[in-house]
């Protein structure tokens, strides 16, 4: 049986700050749509904003451009959230794991936000195709908290 | 986000509300340097009202603390809760800070130490 793709909304704007809670408003929306109770969405939520916090701080480092987010379910069984951008090659997958084991003097301040989003979602994906990012979320619907 | 901070027995209590995420994260980061800078050095943050905290809120916590570190003082905090605590959890920030069940049992902590 094909597997049943429905693309439920898109939104494209401008890679700024100020646009953060616009992203972050249509992601949740789309989650609450689906069903997810208020835990797992704040955590759609969380991964959402650190994979644009990423875009704006490393693949539109020196440029502008847009985001463009798409959220479609699958098989009426996976949640998916595409972030997609036109800056400079960048995956956040490669980014190694902070050290939470490490007391305060060492801790570093950076590199948690990846490691949530990785930790949070129940599979993430990045792939480079046509000078674009695009980083695939993945929440299965079954999840219960 | 809203913050209120309030003196009890010597100790900064700093009750956050809402969300700390990229936009607000300054603003809380800058509320506590103002107040370090002014002689504080014992912080209890009260996240029971706290609804969201990205990494950015994370980072600024980091930078505060360690801040706070070489200044002597120490970041403690309460009412953690849903989401902010779980966030807390896989940062490993139940290993880095002292975190109390109230205000009570943190005060009566600090007091004792």
């Amino acid at each position: 049986m094909p597997e049943t793709i429905s693309v439920s909304s898109q939104i494209k704007l401008p890679a700024n700050i100020q646009n953060l809670q616009q992203f972050i408003n249509f992601v949740s929306n789309n989650a609450r749509q689906q069903g997810f109770d208020q835990k797992r969405i704040k955590e759609i939520e969380l991964a959402t904003e650190e994979a644009i916090a990423n875009i704006l701080n490393y693949a539109y480092r020196d440029t502008i451009g847009d985001i463009e987010i798409t959220c479609k379910t699958e098989d009426n069984e996976k949640f998916i959230i595409e972030i997609v951008d036109s800056g400079i090659p960048f995956n956040p997958l490669s980014v190694d794991d902070p050290d939470i084991r490490a007391d305060l003097s060492e801790r570093k301040v950076g590199g948690l936000g990846v490691f949530l989003m990785r930790k949070l979602m129940d599979d993430v994906h990045y792939r480079r195709d046509e000078n674009k990012n695009i980083l695939t979320l993945i929440v299965l619907k079954m999840y219960t908290s | 986000m809203e913050i209120n901070a309030r003196k009890e027995r010597g100790v900064q209590i700093v009750s956050v509300k809402g969300r700390i995420d990229a936009i607000t994260a300054p603003e809380f980061e800058n509320n506590l340097s103002e107040l370090i800078s002014k002689g504080e050095r014992t912080f209890l943050i009260d996240l029971s009202g706290l609804e969201y905290i990205s990494s950015a809120g994370l980072r600024s916590i980091l930078t505060t603390a360690k801040k706070l570190k070489e200044e002597k003082g120490e970041l403690l905090f309460t009412g953690l809760q849903g989401p902010v605590e779980e966030v807390f959890k896989i940062s490993g920030f139940h290993s880095i800070f002292r975190i109390f069940e109230s205000e009570i049992s943190a005060l009566n902590s600090i007091g004792n130490a």
